[in-house]
């Protein structure tokens, strides 16, 4: 039992997380390959805030906003550039939060934080808070995908210079879409260092970012359904297989790559272009 | 007196070593339909360009409605009641014709991410989507995918997707190109309702046979320089306009105008 209760506690978190990376680069189509990194800050800025007294759901609040705020910054730095920029600036982010992260005995330097204090929740109800938590963040990526938000990511995903001509401000837009999902990602990095109650530096970093993107890749960029299922399933491989934890960065990484060569939908475009032939056939079998 | 809608003083527009626009300076007036004509790589696409803040101005000012809009970025210009029919037609390929259209009608939804965040009914916009490719002829097409549509019908999209903004000054780059003529003439007969019912218009155009016979008045720019600025007729007989369309194989049949030679 504790060991379900465990294995779904990590799909619930790295939902969380690879839905907080698929607004920015499914939904917007602004890569980021550092990604991880706002995980690390919403894990450290919860673990330390817990540490020090704050109950937890405050810290979640706290994680959430600290990763929100960073990313604004880090938006407003690289998002007005063009877009292949980001990719840059984010993987730049995520070396950096690592350096620092070792470099600064307050957070625990390579040892990481160890001792988070305890939620006040008994494991089964994490993992239902968790699940909520990654439930609550498909419900907000399928409602921004109905609104007018997520029309305009759409469009600005496909062709940022059009939607200019459409009288769309692009850049407010890309940065509304990397604040959202660095908060989300900062909400699950809380759940993360107080499922785990150790963090350290090596958890965010660029093989993580890799990890998730590979998620969002193989899910089928900017499908909701499609990246929480290819989530849920990715995060519990490292757990099945001792050799994948060994080589994550090969097998993610080569996972990543193989899928944006052959298969650039996804698991939900390998789906709908199955469900269109199934269609096919069933409609030429029709009288 | 009609007063200028849209005023373009002393326009330059440099690409390193080649200066596409030299210092041009033209007015459009309130409820005109304007002709911008020229020989191709005269600089029209370059100067509706640097209206809309597509292309930077290196010296010059644009101002509609008495304001100064050469400092804004390109949607705050479009926010003014600027909109660009762009020559290269860019449809966004992933979505039907009509939610390409929607696109542009709620722009009053996507004004601000908060807005657009807050806003998910489309019903009025996809009503609005819809007359606007009834006006240009496409209407019928509206569920297709802008993958597997030929020029033509691009052409109209495009045209439709910008009229959905419902400008204040509407910016027509070649909007008749790849159309066949019986095409042509009904859309540029659109062009005049359009204007008729009030809307300012510019019109880049080559087929000036129908340039002539829908334009109250033409500028024409020839190396990026303004030639000639007035009634079609008059401008069609100024030889410095006859001999930068040298060649002579532009024949403005409808006007009575020829410049071959
Ligand atoms: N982005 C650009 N970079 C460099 N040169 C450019 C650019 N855009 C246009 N030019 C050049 O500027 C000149 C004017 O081009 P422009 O497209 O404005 O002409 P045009 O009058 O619209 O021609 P056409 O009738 O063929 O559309 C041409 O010499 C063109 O090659
Ligand atoms: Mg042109």
């Amino acid at each position: 039992m504790g060991y379900e209760i465990t294995l779904l506690t990590t799909m619930g978190i790295s939902i969380l997380f690879a839905l907080s990376l698929n607004l920015i680069t499914g939904f917007c189509g602004q890569i980021s390959l550092g990604h991880a990194a706002f995980l690390g800050i919403g894990a450290y800025a919860s673990a330390l805030s817990t540490k020090a007294g704050a109950p937890f759901f405050l810290a979640v609040l706290f994680a959430m906003a600290f990763a929100g705020i960073i990313g604004v910054v880090v938006g407003l730095a690289s998002l007005r550039v063009r877009a292949d920029f980001l990719a840059i600036t984010t993987m730049g982010v995520g070396f950096l939060f690592v350096g620092i992260v070792r470099q600064q005995d307050a957070l625990g330097g390579e040892l990481g934080i160890s001792g988070i204090p305890d939620t006040g929740l008994s494991r089964p109800a994490f993992m239902v808070l968790t699940l909520i938590l990654a439930a609550i963040a498909a419900a907000l990526s399928i409602y921004i995908k109905r609104a007018w938000m997520g029309r305009v990511f759409a469009g600005i995903a496909e062709d940022e210079d059009t939607m200019r001509v459409l009288g769309i401000d692009a850049p407010s837009y890309k940065l509304a879409a990397f604040a959202i999902g660095t908060a989300l990602a900062g909400v699950a990095g809380a759940l993360y260092a107080h499922h785990l109650k150790f963090i350290g530096p090596e958890s965010f970093g660029f093989v993580e970012s890799i990890t998730v993107l590979s998620m969002v890749v193989v899910g089928g960029i900017g499908s909701v359904a499609g990246v929480a299922i290819a989530a849920a399933l990715l995060s519990v491989l490292p757990a099945w297989f001792q050799i994948i934890g060994d080589y994550k960065l090969l097998v993610y990484g080569g996972l990543l790559f193989l899928m944006m060569r052959f298969a650039p939908g996804g698991l939900a475009g390998i789906f709908a272009s199955a469900m269109q032939s199934r269609n096919r056939t069933t409609n030429r079998g029709k009288p | 007196m009609t007063k200028p809608l849209l005023k373009v003083s002393d326009a330059t527009v440099r690409f390193g070593g080649l200066t596409a626009v030299d210092h041009v300076s033209f007015e459009v007036n309130e409820g005109e339909l304007l002709g911008l004509i020229g020989p191709n790589g005269a600089g029209k696409t370059t100067a509706l360009r640097a209206v809309t803040g597509v292309v930077q101005l290196s010296s010059g000012s644009v101002e509609l409605d008495g304001q100064r809009i050469d400092h804004l970025s390109i949607d705050r210009r479009i926010r003014k009641g600027l909109s660009l029919s762009q020559q290269l037609v860019k449809p966004l390929r992933d979505m039907t014709l009509l939610e390409n259209v929607v696109l542009a009608a709620g722009y009053n939804k996507t004004a601000s991410p908060l807005k657009a965040l807050v806003n998910v009914d489309d019903a009025a916009e996809r009503k609005i989507a819809q007359a606007m490719l009834d006006k240009v002829g496409i209407g019928p097409l509206a569920n297709q995918k802008p993958a597997i549509q030929p020029l033509g019908i691009l052409k109209r999209l495009e045209l439709a997707r910008a009229l959905a903004l419902q400008p204040k000054l509407f910016l027509l780059d070649e909007p008749l190109a790849g159309l066949n003529s019986k095409e042509a003439r009904d859309l540029a007969s659109t062009i005049v309702e359009l204007n008729k019912s009030g809307m300012t218009i510019v019109l880049i155009e080559h087929n000036l046979g129908e340039v002539i016979r829908v334009c109250q008045r033409l500028v024409v720019l020839d190396n990026g320089r303004k030639i000639a600025d007035g009634e079609p007729r008059g401008v069609m007989n100024n030889s410095e306009v006859r001999a930068a369309y040298l060649g002579g194989d532009v024949v403005a049949e409808k006007g009575g105008v020829h410049a071959s030679y």
